[in-house]
């Protein structure tokens, strides 16, 4: 199943300019496995070595904080749209 | 500038160069100004410093901006200088020997400490070539961000949430800059603005400002280790929204050290925040470096901030300063802002209340020992926030214009308040 993910501003580099691309997955876990595996080092900039969401980074589901949710392990349905966001004044840096 | 050479990320180092920029690149980690201290050193003294304005100005080697030749700012010439009041009938209820209130609530010229935030984010966006600014708020930015925006005639947008004390948004509206009321909470209105920030040409003095607006912080820690004689006090209590006040008070006291102004020494930092959002204290209660954001739920609304940005720093300055921090329920609030009223004569907004409220907690269980001096932080005006105690309070009797009548009701309140007693 693919979903939209929008990508901030410092992260584009990665993602050869795109500010929205489609990733293939069941929970946000495997959406940023896929996001890796079509652009190799995304996962590094997201994740630290352990698999935890890095400090200043927030990740949404629609409109909602996954941490309000079920963390990484948060389930999609098609439709849904995942944000990745600086977490830095809310600095959400990707535009709708 | 030599004294400034660009910013850092606080988490990975990487530099990067002076610019309206907040985030790295890399890491997303905050930017903060990278300062060269000796460059610095030569152009601070304490008598420098004291034959400076009385403003905040007289800090601004240790500011990210530079004055005009004759010494003026570029906005805000009179921010600053308030008072530190040795706190003897609260010290006396609270049991602590040495307590001072900084006072804030004073501030020119929006009453809040927010008006040192702001001018410094100001003179900074109007370096950049900004001709408007924008801020994302609680009330307190939002008035200091409309007023200066008048002063240095630069267009304004504020955003707020739409269910902000009706007294917070008159006193924005009244300096007509453009207020948008966004259905949502703080962190929902903050969220969108970064959406805006990253769409507009503007300078958003929390957002893409922000590592230069919350420079303007330290100059209220300055303003106490000065007042105190050029000392830091053992104990300050904060109250903390997004954080950023409490890691740069401690960080301003650093930089006191470091350049010799003040002898070495520690001071703990101390957070203080309400029980309905108090994520900052929870973890520093839990000992946890993990922030778990929040629902606000407070009548201090100030601080009502469920995901602070500055969550993680401020717990960090807390545990490596040996501080601790404490949550004050609404009702504990209100008591808080009565008692800085009744023993000081001082009529501060909600946030007071909750860090009057929680220097009261620390007091009790012992994290602030009765004999270290202590300094609480008075960050805002109680004129702002007239609505949480209007259903509280209430005039003690009505009469007519007649002196008989006028004795009777002194009669009856005596007699009434004796068997109170």
């Amino acid at each position: 199943m693919a979903v939209l993910v929008r990508i901030p501003t410092p992260l584009r580099t990665v993602s050869k300019g795109a500010a929205e691309v489609q990733a293939a997955g069941d929970s946000v876990a495997d959406v940023i496995a896929d996001l890796e595996r079509q652009f190799p080092g995304m996962r590094e900039r997201l994740l630290e070595d352990n698999g935890n969401v890095r400090r200043f980074i927030n990740v949404y589901v629609n409109e909602e904080d996954i941490r309000f949710l079920d963390g990484p392990k948060t389930t999609l349905k098609p439709g849904d749209q995942v944000s990745i966001v600086p977490a830095i004044a809310g600095g959400r840096a990707a535009s709708r | 500038m030599d004294r400034v050479r660009g910013l850092t990320c606080r988490e990975c180092g990487r530099s990067y160069p002076t610019a309206p920029a907040h985030v790295c690149e890399f890491c997303f980690g905050p930017l903060e100004v990278d300062y060269d201290y000796a460059a610095i050193r030569p152009l601070v003294s304490r008598a420098r410093i004291e034959a400076g304005p009385r403003s905040i100005w007289r800090y601004a080697p240790l500011l990210p901006v530079e004055l005009s030749p004759d010494g003026e700012p570029p906005v805000g010439a009179a921010v600053g200088f308030t008072p530190l009041i040795r706190a003897r009938n609260l010290g006396e209820e609270l049991g602590v020997r040495e307590l001072y209130v900084k006072n804030d609530s004073v501030c020119h010229p929006t009453w809040s400490f927010k008006d040192r935030v702001v001018s410094v984010a100001f003179a900074k966006a109007l370096e950049f070539g900004f001709d408007t600014v924008a801020c994302a708020s609680t009330g307190n930015l939002a008035n200091s961000v409309a007023a200066h925006a008048a002063e240095a005639r630069l267009a304004a947008y504020v955003f707020i949430p739409a269910d902000l004390e009706p007294s917070k948004v008159t006193a924005t509206l009244v300096y007509q800059p453009t207020v948008v009321a966004v259905h949502g909470t703080y962190d929902e209105v903050n969220r969108l603005c970064s959406e805006v920030a990253d769409k507009y040409p503007w300078a958003f003095v929390n957002i893409n400002i922000r590592p230069y607006y919350a420079e303007g912080s330290k100059t209220y820690a300055y303003e106490i280790a000065e007042q105190l004689g050029w000392r830091a006090p053992a104990h300050v209590v904060v109250p903390c929204a997004g954080g950023s006040l409490l890691t740069k008070v401690a960080k301003a006291f650093k930089e006191l050290r470091l350049l010799g102004l003040i002898p070495e020494g520690q001071t703990r930092m101390h957070a203080a925040q309400a029980a309905g959002c108090g994520p900052i204290v929870t973890m520093i209660k839990n000992d946890t470096d993990v922030l778990v954001p929040v629902r606000p739920q407070t009548i201090a609304k100030s601080l009502a901030i469920g995901n602070p940005a500055d969550g993680y720093y401020a717990y960090r300055a807390v545990k490596d300063s040996g501080g601790h921090g404490e949550h004050a329920t609404d009702e504990e609030i209100v008591q808080g802002m009565r008692l800085l009223a009744r023993t000081e004569g001082i009529f501060t907004e909600t946030a007071g209340g909750v860090t009057v409220a929680a220097a009261r907690k620390l007091v009790e269980s012992g994290r602030i020992p009765r004999d270290e001096p202590v300094v609480i932080c008075i960050t805002g005006n109680g004129l702002k926030t007239p609505d949480a105690l209007q259903d509280r309070l209430s005039v003690d009797v009505t009469i007519r214009p007649s002196l008989s009548v006028f004795d009777q009701a002194l009669a009856d309140l005596k007699s009434s308040r004796a068997s109170e007693l």
